[in-house]
């Protein structure tokens, strides 16, 4: 099922972004007569040809439903499905792959959080926290529990630098709140927080916190049990897995806890024409056929981060985003949003160009190839806090090289010129 | 730079991006509409003072992009002083021609023509069209007497 993962090389614990790039057919793409520059990781990355091939496979000659069948077919797709499962709970740091609840997306991961444990646990004067700088994923769901339930929905703020700003954490995290919902790292700012001292906090309170790690578990080495998250979520298409597909993990004693939200096929023990009863962890969350070919493909997704190993990945990120917020504060028209230090931010770097519209921009880059976001980046609160309506962001990935970064930047050259010319 | 590109930023664009006509709001329009794209953040507003079946005056406050803006632009460049039937007829023909539909325009529509080119940057086409779909529920609205409500092309 493997498909050829070529040597990479690994030296100075760093990983060659050229080798890397045989591995991913897209980067042959010509856009616009030029070679691709695909900076836009943070939306979605692309995906090797083990990860393609893996799919193609599982269509072609594994092609059943899983947990149903007692042929042949049944039996492979089924082994392979859970031996993602048991993977993904390896990559995340040796939890149990019963732990590991299959998922759309991060989106769906959180929605069944507060749906789930949410409505039973949070009440009138509870609070949920979170922080200012969330992905509407994890803003909208907590909003709407907050009015459902009539509690309160406090925000921990951010810091001009784009830092989040933990001074009264002991007075925002207090004895009503019952959980604490925040992102690894910022699709928007690039900043890693503090989650460590958060959970320290949440815990001390008694209240559970669920870690948003859609933009941290790609591109960080995690280790959920000793970070003692209770819920971490994350998906698979931006890890160079297929879309429609993402994780939820959550402390054991809390899935048990947990009603299902979906009810259906697969989540049930045993029904009756009155009443039904539950399935084991954690098949109790997965009702319905899932995504197994997105199952097939993730698996060779982690083997691919994992052959190159995360602090490698790592690295490399930090070398690259750091030679990218130098390069892009050399144009004195540009304005970067968040950290300017590499080592407490990601690979995300948003920015503004002084009279140039970011879809404008976004449009002159695609001229060249250049793929970037232009938006609110699905966090329209952090992006009104920031002043702006919207940003452009470049996002790298382990196949990014300065090539792309210079790019990038003479992009930006031709950009002005080209909006300054009248 | 890329002949495309040139295409799409003709002269005619940037200079109604840069001074955009019309773009003070009116103090007591008789009927006005936002339009909004959620998720590029694009905003306009079109206010208009509607006269005995002539728009007086048009206002488009706008919030974007240089094509939204320079298509707002145009749009009160061409629809002042213009009868409430004419103003529909524009803006059908306008909105057809950039969801890429053949239609040919009016002698008296000349500059409106280099809107056109947004066909070939599909993603943009909602960028031009935010304006004149704002304008054409502000005018159903004004016929049905009915309240507006915001307009959006995503
Ligand atoms: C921090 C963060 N949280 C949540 C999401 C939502 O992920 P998905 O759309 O895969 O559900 C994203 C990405 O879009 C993200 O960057």
């Amino acid at each position: 099922m493997d498909g050829i993962i070529q040597p990479i090389i690994v030296e100075g614990n760093k990983i060659d972004p050229n080798i890397i790039r045989r591995d991913f057919p897209i980067l042959n793409r010509q856009i616009n007569g030029h070679r691709l520059v695909y900076l836009d990781n943070a939306a979605t990355t692309q995906k090797p040809s083990s990860v393609i091939n893996a799919m193609d496979e599982y269509y072609r000659f594994h092609n059943a439903n899983v947990h149903r069948g007692l042929h042949t077919l049944a039996e492979e797709a089924t082994t392979a499905y859970e031996s993602t499962r048991a993977k993904i709970a390896e990559f995340i740091g040796g939890v149990k792959p019963s732990e590991i609840i299959y998922t759309r997306g991060t989106t769906e991961s959180i929605n069944l959080v507060a749906q789930s444990w949410g409505r039973a646990n949070v009440g009138p004067h509870d609070r949920i926290v979170i922080t200012q700088m969330e992905h509407h994923a994890n803003l909208v769901p907590w909003l709407m529990l907050a009015k459902r339930a009539h509690a309160e929905l406090e925000y921990i703020p951010i810091n001009a630098e784009g830092y989040l700003n933990l001074d009264n954490i002991d007075t925002i995290i207090n004895g009503n709140t019952k959980i604490v919902a925040v992102t690894q790292m910022s699709n928007v700012l690039g900043t890693i927080n503090p989650v460590d001292r958060i959970i320290d906090r949440a815990h001390k309170v008694g209240a559970v916190v669920l870690v948003d790690g859609a933009q941290a578990v790609p591109h960080l080495p995690v280790n959920v049990k000793s970070l003692d998250a209770d819920f971490y979520v994350f998906s698979a298409h931006k890890m160079l897995g297929p879309t429609g597909l993402g994780v939820l993990y959550g402390k054991e004693r809390l899935l048990e806890e947990m009603e299902p939200i979906e009810f259906g096929g697969e989540m049930i023990s045993r029904v009756q024409f009155d009443s039904a009863e539950w399935n084991i962890l954690p098949y109790k969350f997965e009702a319905g056929t899932p995504h197994i070919a997105g199952a097939y493909g993730f698996g060779p997704a982690l083997d691919y981060l994992t052959k190159l190993g995360m602090e490698a990945i790592r690295n490399h990120e930090i070398e690259l985003t750091s030679y990218a917020l130098e390069k892009l504060h050399e144009l004195k028209y540009v304005k970067i949003f968040g950290p300017l230090d590499e080592n407490q931010r990601g690979g995300v770097i948003s920015f503004k160009v002084k009279d140039i519209h970011p879809h404008d921009l976004a449009t002159v880059l695609d001229s060249y190839g250049i793929a970037v976001r232009a938006g609110h980046h699905c966090a329209q609160p952090l992006t009104n806090l920031l002043g702006e309506i919207s940003t452009t962001r470049a996002s790298l990935y382990i196949y990014n090289n300065k090539d792309d970064v210079d790019e990038l930047v003479k992009g930006l050259i031709e950009a002005r010129r080209y909006f300054g010319r009248v | 730079m890329s002949e495309p590109l040139d295409e799409l930023y003709r002269e005619i664009i940037m200079d109604h991006y840069h001074s955009p006509r019309g773009a003070k709001k009116l103090d007591n329009p008789d009927i006005s509409n936002e339009g909004k794209n959620p998720s590029c953040g694009d905003e306009i507003e079109v206010a208009l003072k509607v006269g005995d079946k002539t728009i007086d005056d048009v206002s488009v406050a706008c919030k974007g992009c240089a094509i939204s803006v320079a298509s707002g632009s145009m749009l009160a460049e061409a629809i002042k002083g213009k009868s409430l039937e004419e103003v529909k007829k524009i803006a059908s023909t306008v909105r057809e021609m950039l969801k890429g539909n053949q239609v040919e325009l009016s002698e008296e529509m000349g500059d409106l023509e280099v809107l056109r080119s947004v066909n070939k940057f599909p993603v943009r086409v909602k960028c031009a069209l935010l304006s004149w779909t704002t304008l054409i529920d502000c005018l159903e609205s004004l016929e049905n007497e009915k309240k507006t409500k915001t307009s959006t092309t995503e």
